[in-house]
């Protein structure tokens, strides 16, 4: 080759022969490319190593005796003469296995956490991104967002100590904790979420909208609300169902807020239990490898999968409204 | 082989574009383009913005190929030897063509390590020696007397046409053959570009050099030769004295004399 | 409608999202402040280097203060190097289009929103379950690395707050000006060179910022830890990578809910909080200072 070959008179120091630096480039673009595979890997190893604990739940002849798909969700008659119900009871002679009083309890405080934490989030991003002074935005935003860095157990702390007090003697409340208090609780946690990613949709929206609008005459609330938050629509829908996902899958808040009792009933002020919550109050207790154990592991499975349907809802219409107003996130 | 630089002989081409086309995705930028680069002149590259002469240029020292959609027909050579064949090392071939962007664009690091920068991941690790190069490059690029008490101070502290100078000693220090430049001056002051200018009139004596300009009285000013750029096209090229006062061509005699750009 | 009204129903809907926003900043303060009014005068020497006494009424934290530091250490020398890899090959490596990067960011962004119980899980059945048992089977059947301990909670917080990392790494990134990049291979750098020399030292503060959300994020998170290793009260302070530990929030979550004399726990509760609060809000502050210094350094 012609130009390795040539001995230039220069004094320029010679770097690494082209084969070295070559290999060893290819080395490293090698290695950094099998790491980043390890976020894919991760969310893989997730789905298969808990669902794998789940399975012998639905195989080994032990569990089927005590576990079967009718026994999870449909009502079951548990005395001879008594109207089927639900009952979630995995611990006793005969283990009732229903995951209908869970799912409606999560069902419970997530709307209960979504109906205040929704139009909060909403509201305070229109308030920050369109009315807001420009100061008084500065801080408002990182400190809206501090919330989001409280830990989910000082919420729960939170409730427990001062919420569950004030609202049993507020409104006279028979059981201090119960689905009330853990959903207000949980809506701290989510209230950040739904603000954070829809005060970043409102923000893509050019400025050239809010421009045409005002100009237009209409006033600066007329201007949001008419016309940035539709065009941010996706995008603030993506926010409540990110905020739905976290309610849903959220842990210490309702364990500590909710009460725990894994009861059927249509009554907010009464004790629930959630998905969640279930699994880190019993997972203490169980004996690995029994039915219960893959219960456990079995709602897990459905909270993931709960969850990744979301996320994915979600992500795919961030992208809409970030391709809709032709900008960049 | 060597090459033997016999400095009495006539000027020969130190590099050559041979039918040298550049697409992007599918557009095309440069269509067949077949030029000669004397040793140690400054060739001016001219034309409308968007003409491709920047692409041109950034085609001498395969930048281009840092553009995932960027493809060629066509070679370039450097001492006659193809620089896009299979077995050329692009970072050897860096070194010997070396550039200076448009915006000036030093490293967040010291004067002393801006300059030092291409020696050392050439492995120079001598601290004397380095400061013997470094010292030398600034002088090139006239920016010694200016910077020699505060070597070790922050380069983004420069003015702008400071740090445009500190970018030509950055290119210096690695001795490069050829050293491009993508409108220099663009971005500075009169005072600034005059600088650069009598900067690019030294230099001459020790590189070859290609000059990317908006500017036609700069090209006038500091090039030897003057390739005319249009519509990806290089309509045509000659001394500078000719191509500013009797172009052959009639697009060129416009452009020259400010009809359109 | 008459101009008038509708200057009114804006002022008074404007009114009501400023209101939003207002008792958002409420609630924090209201937290906040419960927490310093319950907890301050509990802070002193004794409380931050003395271990719990009397069943859990009396006495300090510092095991719990050491097994938080501990765990989100480990957790933070595996999280980054994994973190800021995977952010440089989506940044800097990944061909234009490429499935796998396209493939890496839904990975990231749906892992990101799998519930932090969900992780627990998998940290038991993969970690403690299958790697630590293997492990125990391969090494000669001693129980060692077979039970939840500092080792695989620490790892399970990784996984966790690994796309904390990447997001920032990549903002961190993105702000070093391409111009840099093209400067230095001009200088005939290879890419590698580059990154270590140009790159990541323009990259750090953002960085440094990942790591510190991260360490914020993994310090308060109970749930995962409740599954994989944390420990209601331990006599001594952990003494290898398979040793249980206790941990601030596992410590609140266990002084709310199972004392057997709340009264009594009281003054300790909120001390806890209240230094777990703090822990997480002095990591957060610095986060955003370091943040807001960066990004004006990339726009300027």
């Amino acid at each position: 080759m012609r130009i390795l070959a040539d001995s230039s008179p220069r004094l320029a120091p010679r770097p690494t022969p082209k084969r070295r630096w070559q290999l060893r480039e290819k080395l490293i673009e090698g290695a950094i490319t099998a790491v980043a595979f390890s976020g894919v890997l991760a969310i893989g190893l997730i789905l298969i190593f808990v669902a794998k604990e789940a399975v012998p739940l639905f195989v080994d002849p032990e569990a089927l005796k005590e576990v079967s798909l009718s026994k999870l969700f449909l009502p079951q008659v548990l005395k001879p003469g008594k109207p089927a119900t639900f009952v979630w009871q995995p611990v006793s002679d005969i283990p009732k296995v229903s995951l209908i009083p869970l799912f409606i309890g999560t069902l419970k405080v997530s709307v209960v956490a979504m109906l205040i934490a929704a139009p909060l989030g909403v509201l305070a991003a229109l308030f920050t991104s369109e009315l807001a002074p420009r100061k008084l935005r500065e801080w408002l935003k990182p400190t809206i967002e501090l919330l989001a860095g409280v830990p989910s157990v000082v919420l729960g702390f939170f409730a427990l100590m001062v919420l569950a007090t004030l609202f049993q003697d507020t409104f006279g409340l028979t059981y201090r904790l119960n689905a009330l208090v853990a959903g207000v609780a949980l809506s701290l946690a989510i209230v950040p979420v739904v603000f954070t990613v829809a005060e970043d949709a409102l923000t893509a929206v050019p400025r050239s909208y809010r421009e045409a609008s005002l100009a237009l005459g209409a006033t600066r609330w007329d201007t949001a609300w008419r016309v940035v938050l539709p065009a941010a629509a996706p995008g603030v829908l993506a926010a409540c169902v990110l905020g739905l996902g976290r309610a849903i899958g959220e842990t210490m808040v309702v364990l500590m807020a909710s009460g725990n009792a894994s009861i059927v009933s249509p009554h907010l002020t009464d004790s629930t239990r959630t998905l969640s919550a279930t699994i880190a109050a019993e997972m203490g207790e169980v004996v690995v490898g029994s039915p219960h154990y893959g219960l456990l592991f079995f709602i897990g499975v459905q909270l993931f999968a709960i969850t990744f349907v979301l996320n994915l809802l979600a992500g795919a219409w961030t992208r809409r409204v970030v391709r809709r107003l032709g900008g960049k996130v | 082989m060597s090459a033997a630089i016999n400095l009495e002989s006539a000027p020969r081409p130190k590099m050559q574009a041979r039918g040298l086309s550049i697409y992007y995705a599918n557009k095309l930028a440069v269509k067949d383009l077949s030029l000669d680069i004397t040793e140690k002149q400054v060739l001016a590259l001219i034309g409308p913005s968007g003409c491709g002469k920047s692409t041109f240029l950034r085609a001498l020292n395969r930048m281009n190929d840092l553009i995932p959609a960027a493809r060629h027909t066509g070679e370039v050579l450097l001492d006659s030897a193809n620089i896009y064949d299979r077995g050329v090392d692009v970072v050897e071939l860096r070194r010997r063509v070396g550039m200076v962007f448009q915006k000036s664009n030093p490293f967040p690091k010291s004067i002393f390590e801006n300059v030092a920068y291409g020696l050392r991941i050439a492995g120079m690790n001598d601290r004397a020696e380095l400061a013997v190069r470094v010292e030398r490059s600034l002088e090139q690029s006239a920016l010694w007397d200016e910077v020699k008490d505060r070597l070790g101070d922050s380069a983004l502290a420069l003015s702008g046409g400071q740090q445009q100078r500190l970018c030509i000693a950055r290119a210096l220090a690695i001795e490069p053959e050829v050293v491009l430049m993508d409108e220099p001056a663009s971005a500075l002051d009169p005072l600034s570009t005059a600088k650069i200018e009598d900067l690019i009139h030294e230099l001459k004596a020790r590189y070859t050099i290609v000059i990317v300009t908006h500017n036609m009285q700069q090209a006038a000013r500091v090039s030897d030769q003057t390739a005319f750029f249009f519509m990806g096209e290089m309509v045509e090229v000659g001394p500078t004295a000719k191509m500013f006062t009797t172009p052959t061509n009639r697009r060129t005699e416009d452009y020259v004399t400010g009809k359109f750009g | 409608m008459s101009a008038t009204t509708r200057k009114l129903t804006s002022g008074l809907f404007s009114g009501i999202s400023g209101l939003a926003a207002a008792l958002i900043v409420a609630a924090l303060a209201v937290i906040i402040g419960d927490a310093v009014a319950g907890g301050w005068s509990k802070l002193s020497w004794e409380f931050f280097t003395g271990e719990p006494t009397e069943g859990m009424t009396a006495g300090g934290i510092f095991p719990a203060i050491w097994g938080t530091t501990v765990l989100t250490l480990m957790m933070t020398v595996a999280v980054m190097p994994v973190g800021v890899m995977t952010a440089i090959y989506l940044h800097e490596y990944a061909p234009v289009q490429s499935r796998l990067a396209a493939a890496v960011r839904v990975a990231v962004q749906n892992l990101a929103g799998v519930p932090s119980i969900v992780f627990g899980l998998f940290g038991l059945g993969f970690f403690i379950h299958f790697l630590g048992e293997g492990m125990d089977r391969a090494l000669g059947g001693e129980l060692r690395y077979g039970q939840p301990g500092l080792l695989w909670a620490s790892l399970t917080l990784a996984v966790l707050t690994l796309p904390v990392v990447i997001v920032a790494t990549e903002e961190a990134l993105r702000a070093v000006p391409t111009d840099l990049r093209n400067a230095s291979l001009a200088l005939g750098a290879t890419k590698s060179q580059t990154l270590w020399r140009i790159v990541l030292p323009g990259a750090t503060p953002g960085i440094l910022t990942g790591a510190i959300l991260a360490v914020s994020r993994g310090a308060g998170e109970v749930a995962p830890i409740l599954l994989t290793g944390a420990a209601y009260f331990l006599p001594e302070l952990p003494s290898t990578i398979n040793s249980q530990f206790m941990h601030l929030g596992y410590h609140t979550y266990v002084l709310a809910t199972q004392s057997p004399d709340v009264e009594a726990t009281r003054p300790l509760l909120y001390g806890t909080v209240l230094v777990l609060l703090m822990l997480t809000f002095t990591l957060n502050f610095v986060a955003v200072l370091l943040r807001s210094r960066t990004r004006s350094r990339a726009n300027a």
